[in-house]
């Protein structure tokens, strides 16, 4: 994604471009506060197609505020949010979003295909239930993310990163055209994580769009091939190759990265300091 | 003791309580899934104020306008509660206290304009409600049963409980996947754009309904106790939500049975001649029952999970 | 006498020894909960109360029947409050036990308790009917309270009583405020945290208890719940929160008291009960510090401040303007005309906007941590904010290669 110049002081204090009609997720002037104070300023972003992004910034730099935002599940101070062009209300089921884990009643009485099957709610439709072809198609979901042997379990019996795939089975269930994810990979094993990673690779051979939380800043030009630097608003925007570089992670971070940390980062990036 | 003295006398009341104690234990699952369980107890609270209401607006002592004044008082405690939850930022227990109190007191004092009407309305009879009043004269053998003209004089407070179960069941079976979809994540349903409010609001008018309905014939409390203790009870036994219905459904179909069994003859099996309160035995019962799960559960219960730990 | 004056007689404790000692006894009884009841909403633990006030039922016939069979009257307040607490206690043990004990969660705890130990009440009620004592009418004055006929022995060991608890709360405030902010704290110091929870569950179940006679069990947890909830909208700091919930609970009791006296056929609990809560609406409407109209107003400003500063950005940068709100108001300021061309006040407005937001980020790079924390960040004009000598150093830092075209275009 191009940056916007023109007659400004800093290039990237502005929104970025405004709503571009053909980016499937594209946000400008966002800006949210609790109890007024801006967690997000002016944050503006326009996903390309078909690729993957990282959304990466420093603790409370307001990431995951800004997929919640966008996504209208918390209230927005300003900001508009387009999804190919069209407003997000109308749009619901082009978009998939994978929270951060633990906001719901892990107690709750539901097995991991009944979760699962969740993700196929809205395509039924009101007043319907599952059918057997949805029951499979849910399988099939799980079997994606390495967890068909678990359809039937309570899904506070599995483990942490077995819930998490389910999650991601879940929003796989949804068919969407873009994907919105929180953090998947915090605090997850092994299997867990190369089953993330299967699947961003099958969304993306799909043709589909992700934005992805991502806190791993050595693994973001291993993974992603765009990225958005995030801290209180936009810091800056665009392909990896292009973007990832020191200047725009110091901006970000200021001084909590180590000169050390840059270096390795920048050699994990295959890039010149 | 004849079967037509029961069937007149004990089996009207039998039913009341058990379609009562029905209606609202299914609902109750939703509740106690949702943390809201305390809505229960706030709704049937409010019904006091909001049936006085139907009474000093129309003048009737008429089931109906004290049923809608009911419901209307129930849909503006809630939406009360969630003004106070927001507004105060305290908990939702906390916005529910405050609501639910005052709307029951000025109830109280609104009942004091009905003493001057010269109509008989009390808090015990909200608090307690009069469920050995029910009774079917015209019965006469256990062949009435199946004679719709004679069950068509049932008293018309189990008339109404039928059909308030039959909403309740068809409700829970036309939203199935909506309910367990809010009660789960309703974050993620609102991602999928099915709003959990317009669900829970859905939730929350036949929680209404169906408290309302059952009140007048058995008491707050005991619509209280039924909202809760039978899905508490089935929350113990099952990790399916549809087994959790199904359950809760027939604990509370059994308590409202067994208490009014016990009430009506309990007594005299111990050698006193008298009867007590079926509405309180019942909702005794059901937590008698609950009680039982909660100790000797498979799995969930206090023993099982005692086990549990130590192997 | 009119029913005005023999209120304000009330008031001023001109009715009579007995009003007065009743009307004192409500007001201590209306601090020491608004007091309790502040700590409990704090830990979030409200509807607590609703389960004890409940299960005193049970209770108080108890202590109806053992009156009956030591005293010859049932009607002893010391036996039927001692039976209150009694069930009451077993109640609050059963709450924790079950939200400790299974899955069920606190709610469904209080739910379970409050309706099946009331129920119990209720049977033995039926049980006491059928017995045929004297005197057990007086028992229905516990349902809805009543403090018509209430004899000054009786005010007098209410108001004692509720003297004792708020004189027991004022000792341990110190350790009660650590046990709502600071649990990991109030642990270390030598209480514990398990036993101060006890501590506060104990004294709410206390004012409930006493509470009984003039509030009635279904209305005795307002007394706990509304002060606290009305006084969370007059400050932030505990200090005040706690004093002010009391002050609430002991004017609405009060003078629900004495409106009570003036007419006695009117419940008192239901009385004190509307007072409080006109009290909390009141609070709720017009307090400047958390109240609605202030919060709206300042939102309402707020949100000016958020668009009006974001669509000068867009002037700035030459982008789309697409909120309502914000044409509304850059059209109402002058800075644009009505087909949204910037006018020459537009223009510079935005450029000290765009220079202002150009300082904010770099300052933001080069102190994140500061940035996050000031809630001023990009808000106001840096120069209002930050000292100085802070901005002239971003200035010069902003300078070389931006004074060139910033120099430009102010030209």
């Amino acid at each position: 994604m191009a940056k916007k110049t023109g007659g400004s002081f800093l290039k990237e204090a502005g929104r970025g471009p405004a709503l571009d009609a053909k980016s499937p997720f594209a946000v400008s002037g966002l800006t949210v506060a609790y109890d007024r104070k801006p967690v997000l300023w002016n944050a503006g972003f326009a996903a390309p197609e078909g690729e993957l992004t990282a959304i990466v910034g420093p603790n409370g730099a307001g990431k995951s505020t800004f997929l919640k935002a966008s996504l209208g599940l918390i209230p927005k101070l300003s900001g508009e949010v387009a999804v190919f062009g069209r407003p997000i209300d109308e749009a619901r089921g082009d978009i998939a979003y994978v929270p951060q884990r633990s906001s719901v009643d892990w107690d709750f009485p539901a097995t991991a295909l009944d979760v699962v099957t969740m993700g196929l709610y809205r395509r039924i439709g009101w007043l319907r239930w599952p059918g057997r072809r949805d029951k499979e198609r849910a399988r099939e979901m799980l079997a994606l993310v390495g967890m068909e042997a678990f359809a039937d379990r309570q899904i506070g019996q599995l483990s942490g990163g077995q819930q998490q795939r389910v999650f991601l089975a879940r929003a796989l269930a949804q068919d969407a055209k873009v994907y919105l994810m929180d953090e998947p990979f915090a605090g997850v094993d092994a299997a867990t994580e190369r089953a993330i990673v299967d699947v961003l690779k099958k969304l993306l051979a799909e043709g589909k769009t992700v934005l992805v939380v991502h806190h791993d800043l050595e693994t973001v030009p291993v993974y992603f091939s765009h990225v958005l630097f995030l801290n209180g608003g936009t810091v800056a925007s665009g392909p990896v190759t292009e973007t990832f570089t020191a200047e725009n992670l110091q901006k970000t971070y200021g001084g909590r990265l180590a000169a050390t940390q840059l270096a390795a980062l920048h050699e994990a990036a295959g890039m010149k300091t | 003791m004849s079967a037509d003295i029961f069937l007149q006398f004990d089996f009207p009341s039998i039913l009341l309580g058990s379609l009562a104690a029905l209606c609202c234990g299914l609902l109750g699952n939703f509740l106690v899934l949702r943390r809201q369980s305390l809505m229960g107890d706030a709704i049937s609270h409010v019904v006091l104020p909001g049936i006085v209401l139907g009474f000093l607006i129309t003048g009737t002592v008429d089931s109906l306008p004290m049923m809608l004044g009911a419901g209307f008082a129930a849909l503006v405690s809630v939406g009360l509660i969630e003004l106070v939850r927001r507004l105060g930022k305290v908990e939702p227990g906390a916005a529910m206290g405050v609501v639910f109190t005052s709307m029951f007191a000025a109830g109280v004092l609104l009942l004091e304009q009905t003493g001057a009407a010269g109509v008989h309305l009390d808090v015990e009879h909200a608090l307690y409600g009069n469920l050995e009043s029910a009774i079917w004269l015209e019965a006469s053998g256990w062949g009435d049963l199946l004679r719709p003209e004679i069950l068509a004089a049932l008293p018309v407070s189990v008339l109404r409980l039928v059909v308030v179960n039959m909403a309740v069941i068809a409700f829970i079976l036309a939203f199935y996947k909506e309910l367990k979809l809010v009660s789960f994540d309703p974050l993620f349903a609102d991602t999928l754009g099915i709003s959990s409010r317009f669900v829970g609001t859905l939730l929350i008018v036949m929680v209404a309904v169906a408290a309302v309905a059952a009140f007048d014939a058995v008491g707050s409390i005991l619509v209280i106790a039924m909202f809760i203790c039978p899905a508490a009870t089935a929350r113990l036994l099952t990790d399916r939500l549809s087994t959790q219905l199904i359950l809760s459904g027939i604990v509370a179909f059994s308590s409202g049975i067994v208490g009014y069994v016990f009430a009506a003859f309990g007594p005299a099996w111990i050698g006193y001649d008298m009867s007590v309160s079926a509405a309180g035995m019942i909702a005794v019962v059901a937590g008698i029952i609950q009680v039982v799960a909660m100790i000797f559960a498979p799995r969930y219960g206090v023993i099982a999970r005692r086990r549990l730990q130590r192997a | 006498m009119t029913f005005l004056e023999s209120f304000l007689g009330a008031l001023t404790l001109n009715a009579g020894y007995n009003t007065a000692v009743v009307s004192i006894g409500a007001a201590l009884l209306g601090a020491a909960s608004g007091a309790v009841g502040a700590f409990v909403l704090l830990r979030k633990r409200s509807l607590v109360s609703d389960a004890m006030s409940h299960a005193t039922l049970p209770g108080v016939v108890i202590g109806f029947l053992a009156g009956v069979w030591l005293l010859g009257d049932g009607r002893s307040l010391p036996l039927l409050l001692a039976g209150a607490a009694l069930t009451a206690g077993i109640g609050m043990i059963s709450v924790d036990w079950i939200k400790a004990n299974t899955r069920l969660t606190e709610d469904t705890a209080i739910g379970t308790v409050l309706s099946t130990f009331f129920a119990l009440g209720m049977v033995l009620l039926t049980v006491l009917q059928s017995l045929a004592t004297a005197g057990q009418a007086g028992l229905s004055g516990f349902l809805l309270g009543s403090t018509s006929g209430m004899l000054s022995s009786e005010a007098m060991t209410i108001a004692i009583a509720a003297g004792v608890v708020a004189l027991i709360v004022l000792a341990l405030f110190k350790e009660f405020a650590l046990l709502c902010f600071d649990e990991d704290f109030a642990g270390s110091t030598g209480l514990g945290v398990r036993r101060l929870d006890i501590a506060l569950l104990t004294l709410l179940l206390a004012v409930v208890v006493i509470g009984l006679k003039t509030v009635g069990l279904v209305l005795v947890i307002a007394l706990t719940i509304i002060p606290p909830v009305a006084a969370r909208f007059w400050t932030e700091r505990v200090s005040r929160f706690v004093p002010i919930s009391a002050a609430i609970g002991a004017a609405g009791s009060y003078a629900g008291a004495c409106l009570s006296a003036s007419a006695p056929d009117l419940p008192t609990g239901a009385l004190i009960v509307l007072i409080l809560f006109a009290l909390f609406v009141i609070s709720m409407l017009v307090s400047p510090v958390r109240g609605l109209l202030s919060a709206l107003l300042r939102h309402r400003r707020f949100q000016k401040i958020v668009h009006l500063r974001q669509g000068l950005l867009a002037v700035a940068h030459d982008e789309p303007i697409l909120e309502p709100i914000t044409r509304k108001l850059l059209i109402r300021r002058g800075y644009v005309s009505g087909d949204m061309r910037p006018t020459e006040a537009g223009w510079s407005a935005a450029r000290r906007i765009d220079r202002d937001q150009a300082l904010w980020n770099l300052w933001r790079e080069e102190y994140p941590d500061e940035a996050h924390a000031l809630a001023d960040w990009s808000l106001k004009p840096i120069d209002e904010v930050l000292s100085p000598d802070m901005v002239a150093d971003l200035e010069t830092r902003l300078a070389p290669h931006d004074a060139a075209r910033a120099a430009g275009g102010a030209a």
